[in-house]
This record gives structure tokens, sequence and C-alpha cells, in this order.
């Protein structure tokens, strides 16, 4: 392999690997502000490329006024999902949740087959067909537009958690609910917001991926591998959801290239079993081992 | 309404509490005897696929329900209990060893893959179930000379005594006999001071260790065990389908087998069996509803996991007791009638805190 080809592979993997990143970063929302995971955060993001489609395609909105009412939706459909599912489960064990999770996922799938149809389908976007050449790569521009609405979206995700006063609160109710409520923190409405947060954040992904991929009900098992993203990353990590989904991005690309194609497909799973058997934490720990 | 009084230690430790136990547990027993030579062979069939589930689910309760780990990724040792066994009588081993060594060496594999794991609680640890079924999916389609790849492998005919054990009769009793096998076996196991640790880990890992419990031992124990007693379930599950493929065991089949052991009732032996009975005849359910909603609404692509889905969800957020909870609610409303107090099954909520730092 030589020069080219290896930045070509690597420009690729770099771009999966953000895609990746961008689900993930919805996991870590919903756990950094409720402790639970969201398994059906992959299915969420296969609606919203649906209810993009809708917009731009059956509707034929402008594509950046699509983009925005796509993330709208998506927050109310998140907040409703929060207020009829998760609400009625505050201070039952997180395991109990994420088994509703993996339920709300197939009843997401059903519902967008009965919906929308299995047939995949595309979204028209500005950035289509248009590829940039540099050092003898070539790099679409829908690969560099996940890119760059990816390192953008963790940037003001982090300034969220760090400096906006709901932020912070997000951060108190899951650490400790109890005594987030007794300081005059609305346990309920922060985990509204952080639903609808996380919902808007798939949407925005959907709308990212949808010219990388086709949109199909199945197109959610993406999670997954977002998913093993975020626990490389530490869970309670932005960054680290970020740097991890680069990574397993990277990694999975060059393993299809130097692997058998089962190792190649297992990969992601892999990096996450040797980095959790290594460090249990993730990359970035923020969980202490507790003493016992 | 029957008071138990316990004035000795071993009418505590009791299988059978009392005499009405006996009386209609027998009569279970009697009626699962009787069933074979009055009932229809396809009727036969789908009990045998219950009594199967109901193995597997011994063998996910002791670890989900008894000892507090999830996992979701249970299909993967179903899978290689199954296809361990498929290989064994391919070798020529009579169907008793090789089932019963399948299910050993599937409780090996899952010590194996246990050890580094049980590091892990929580939801880590059920993600590293999940990845850890992908792996062996993956394996599975692409071990060729060992799997038969996608297109599977057939199981060969078992036999038992110069007896055929694949017609629904036999296969019944087999199954029968191995499902009371494994309950009898994890009944004992759970009065012993195995299983009071298993539970002592459960409900808290600080105060299981304080008093002495192995962390480590215990968990990897659990872990094995459970692996066991999926592997044996896989080793018949194998006969029942006959053909072995990847796609038997997939993502569908753990979230399957987790869905029997919450909807039945974590943390009961009867919450197994009516979990089994649940999801053994919910696919019949759901065919016979086909016929009655509207043609729009039945063909829908994956409807049925959806109707899972929703059922799932539904017992979390109604009942999260599950069946065994219901019933137990049901029978004490009745034994105290006039005088039940609504609140006698109220959950104590328990508020969130985490050991998290950021």
């Amino acid at each position: 392999m030589d020069g080219a080809q290896f930045l070509q592979v690597l420009i690729i993997g770099l771009s999966q690997g953000c895609v990746y990143g961008l689900i993930a970063l919805g996991f870590v929302l919903i756990y950094k502000a409720t402790e639970v995971v969201n398994f059906a955060q992959g299915d969420l993001m296969m609606i919203g490329m649906f209810v993009a489609f809708t917009f731009l395609n059956v509707l034929g909105l402008p594509y950046w006024l699509g983009l925005v009412a796509t993330c709208l939706s998506m927050a109310l459909i998140g907040a409703l999902l929060e207020r009829a599912l998760i609400r009625p489960m505050i201070g039952e064990p997180t395991f109990a949740v994420l088994m509703l999770t993996v339920g709300l996922g197939f009843i997401l799938r059903a519902f967008a087959g009965g919906a929308w149809g299995t047939d995949p389908k595309a979204i028209d976007n500005p950035f289509s067909g248009e590829v940039l050449h540099f050092l003898g790569v070539s790099l679409g521009f829908e690969n560099l537009a996940v890119m760059v609405g990816t390192v953008l979206l963790c940037l003001a995700l982090g300034l969220y958690f760090r400096f906006t006063r709901i932020g912070v609160s997000m951060q108190a109710a899951s650490q400790n609910q109890l005594a987030a409520v007794l300081v005059g923190i609305s346990v309920n409405r922060v985990t509204s917001l952080a639903w609808a947060l996380s919902a808007a954040i798939a949407g925005f992904a959907g709308v990212m991926l949808a010219p990388v991929s086709l949109i199909d009900p199945q197109v959610g098992f993406i999670g997954i591998k977002a998913f093993a993203a975020a626990i490389i990353g530490g869970l309670g990590s932005l960054p680290g959801a970020l740097i991890a989904g680069i990574a397993l991005g990277v990694i999975e690309q060059f393993a299809q290239i130097a692997l058998p194609t089962s190792i190649a497909t297992a990969s992601p799973y892999l990096v996450m079993l040797i980095m959790l058997i290594v460090r249990p934490g993730g990359l970035f720990a923020s969980i202490q081992r507790k003493k016992v | 309404m029957r008071f138990l009084f316990r004035t000795s230690h071993s009418k505590d430790m009791a299988i059978f509490q009392h005499s009405g136990q006996v009386f209609w547990y027998g009569l279970l027993a009697l009626a699962l005897f009787v069933a074979p030579f009055v009932l229809d062979p396809f009727y036969l069939g789908e009990l045998a696929q219950v009594f199967i589930y109901a193995i597997a689910g011994v063998g996910l309760m002791l670890l989900v329900g008894y000892t507090g780990m999830v996992s979701l990724g249970h299909a993967a040792f179903l899978a290689i209990g199954a296809y361990a066994h498929a290989r064994f009588m391919t070798y020529g081993m009579p169907f008793l060893p090789s089932m019963l060594c399948a299910a050993l060496f599937t409780g090996f594999i899952s010590m194996l893959i246990g050890l580094p794991v049980l590091r892990m609680t929580g939801v880590y640890l059920a993600i590293a179930t999940l990845a850890l079924a992908e792996i062996v999916e993956q394996v599975l389609t692409h071990w060729t000379s060992m799997t038969g790849g996608f297109r599977g492998m057939r199981v060969p005919d078992a036999e038992m005594f110069g007896l055929a054990l694949d017609p629904p009769r036999p296969f019944f009793f087999v199954c029968l006999a191995a499902l009371l096998a494994s309950m009898f076996a994890v009944l004992n196991l759970l009065r012993s001071p195995t299983g009071r640790a298993f539970m002592a880990v459960r409900d808290s890992e600080t105060s299981a260790v304080s008093m002495g419990i192995s962390l480590l031992r215990t968990k990897t124990l659990a872990f094995t065990l459970s692996g066991v007693f999926t592997g044996l379930a896989g080793a018949l599950f194998a006969h029942r389908i006959g053909h072995l493929a990847p796609d038997a065991f997939t993502l569908m089949t753990s979230i399957q087998l987790l869905l029997m052991v919450v909807v039945g009732g974590l943390g009961s032996m009867h919450g197994i069996i009516f979990g089994a009975i649940f999801i053994g005849l919910l696919p019949q359910g759901i065919a016979l509803a086909r016929d009655v909603v509207p043609q729009g609404v039945a063909s829908w692509p994956g409807i049925e996991p959806a109707v899972f889905g929703a059922i799932l969800i539904g017992f979390l957020i109604f009942e999260p007791d599950g069946i065994h909870g219901r019933w137990r609610k049901i029978r004490r409303y009745f034994e105290e009638f006039p005088l039940y107090r609504k609140d006698t099954f109220k959950r104590q909520q328990q508020y969130l805190s985490t050991e998290r730092l950021r």
C-alpha cells in the first residue's frame, strides 16, 4: 500500500468514525444527564433520517430549513418518548430502563417500516457529487460535512455541559437525583430536556449520515457500533466518545483491508472487549471503581 | 389461609414448604406425564419448545435473577451448546454423553469468557456480553469447516438405548427430564451456601464481600453454571430445529431469552416457567392475531419484534415483578380477601446516585 492509498483509507476511516462519534454523542448526552443507557439511539437516528426524508423530498423544503425542522421535530419526539416511557421508570434500576429502550428500538423499527416502507431511500442534498482533491486523495463533500458537523457539535455540547446552568444541573441530576432535587433542580425537566436534546442530535446525525448511507429501517443497527465507541470513550465523556468513534472507524477500515472479513466485521466489538478488559472504565474513565 | 410455622432449620430449607405444594406439583407432574398420550403431536412439539426455553431460562435466571448480572448475549451460549452437541454427535458420540459434554463445554467456554468480562458491572457487562454474542455469530458464519457457515449443518438423529428420540413423544420426555433435572439442581444449589452467596452478591456486593464471599469466585461460578444450563438447552434446541444455521442465534434470540426472565418475574423459579410458556406461545398468539387485525397492520415488516418490545415495555412499567409477581398479588388478595392492603407489595423507590466524578 503506498502513501496516497494509505491516506485515502485513513480519510474514509475518519469520516466513518465521525458518524460513529456523532451517534455516540447522543448516547453520552443521555447517559451524562440521566445515567440511562439508551439502546434505541441508533433507531432514533433512523427515525430522524425518515423525518428528514419527509421534509426534504416529500414536502420539498430547502436543505437547511429541512435540517432545522428535522432537529426540532426530533426534539419533540424525544420529549414525548421521555414523557410516556422514561418518566414512569424514574427510580427503577438502570437495567430495567436499558431493557425498555431495547424494546423501544424494536417498536421504532416496525413503525418506520410501516410508515415509510422498507425499500432504501436517499435524500437530496447540496453536497452530493462534489469532491475535494488534494495530495492524491479524493474526499467527498458529504464526508467532509459529517466531519465538520461532528466536531462542531461536540464542541458545542462540551461548552454546554461546562458553562450553562442547565448543563451543570443535568450532571448533578445524574450523579445524585435526591441531592439534585434538594438543591432545587427539577429532575423531571432535566430528563425531558436531555431526551429532547439527544433526539435532536440523532436527527442531526441522521441528516448528516443520509448522503453517505441509504435510509431504511435497519440502518439503526449502526448504533451498536456507535455504542461500542461510547463505551470505549468511557460513556460519560464527550471527547472520549468522539475520539473512540474516530479510532473505531479507522481501525475498521484498515481491518477490512488487512484482515479476513470475519475479524474485520467483528473488529469494533473486539476492540471494545479488549478495552473493557484492559481499562474497564474506558479511555476517559469518569467512574471510580467501587472500593469494597 | 395457611400459616407456615417453621420449627426447624430443615423445614425452612425444604423444597416443598407444605403438603399443598406437594399435591399441586404432583398433579402437574401427572398431567405432564399423561399429556403425550392425549395431545396432538404439534402441541407436543410446542410444549417441548417451552421446556427448552425454560432450561435456558434456568441458566439466565441464575445469572440475572439470582446473581444480578445482566447478559444481552445468551444466544451465544445457546449456539455454542447446539453446535458443540451437533459436532460431538457427528463424531459418533452417543446422544446422552454428547449432550452432557456440550453443556460442560459451553460452561467451560463461558468460564473462559467470564474471567475477564466479570470485572465489569451493570451496563458494561451487558454490553460486553452483547459484543461477545456478535463475535460468536461471526465465528459461526465464517468458521466453515467446523460450523458449515451460512449453509449451516444438519443435526444427526438421536437415539438412546436403541430408541429413536426424534419423534415428538420421546423428545418431549427427554426435554421434560432435562428441565426437571436442571430445576432440581438449581433449587438445591440456591439453598446451599453457594446459592446464598449468589443472592448476597446480587443484593449488595459490598456487604457480600464484607461477609467473606469472594466476588470473583462467586460471579465466575454463576456465569459458568449459567453457561452449562444454556448449553444444555442449546443441545436440545439443536434437535428441535434439526438444522443449525447462524441466523437461529441472533441478538433477537438473546433479547427473547431476557424477555422471558423479565416477563416471568426476576428472582423466582416459577417466573422461568411462566416466562417460557409466554415466549413459547407468543408467536402462535401473534399468528392468531394476524387474522383479526386489518391486513395493512398485519403485513408490516418487523411487527412481531415490535409486539415483543411493546409487551416488554408494558411489563417493565406496570408490573416489574413479572407474571409471577402479579400471580402472588392476586393470590394474596384472595387469601386476605376483605382486608387486603394495596400497599403490601409497594416497592421502595431508589434514587439514583453514582460514583461518577465528572
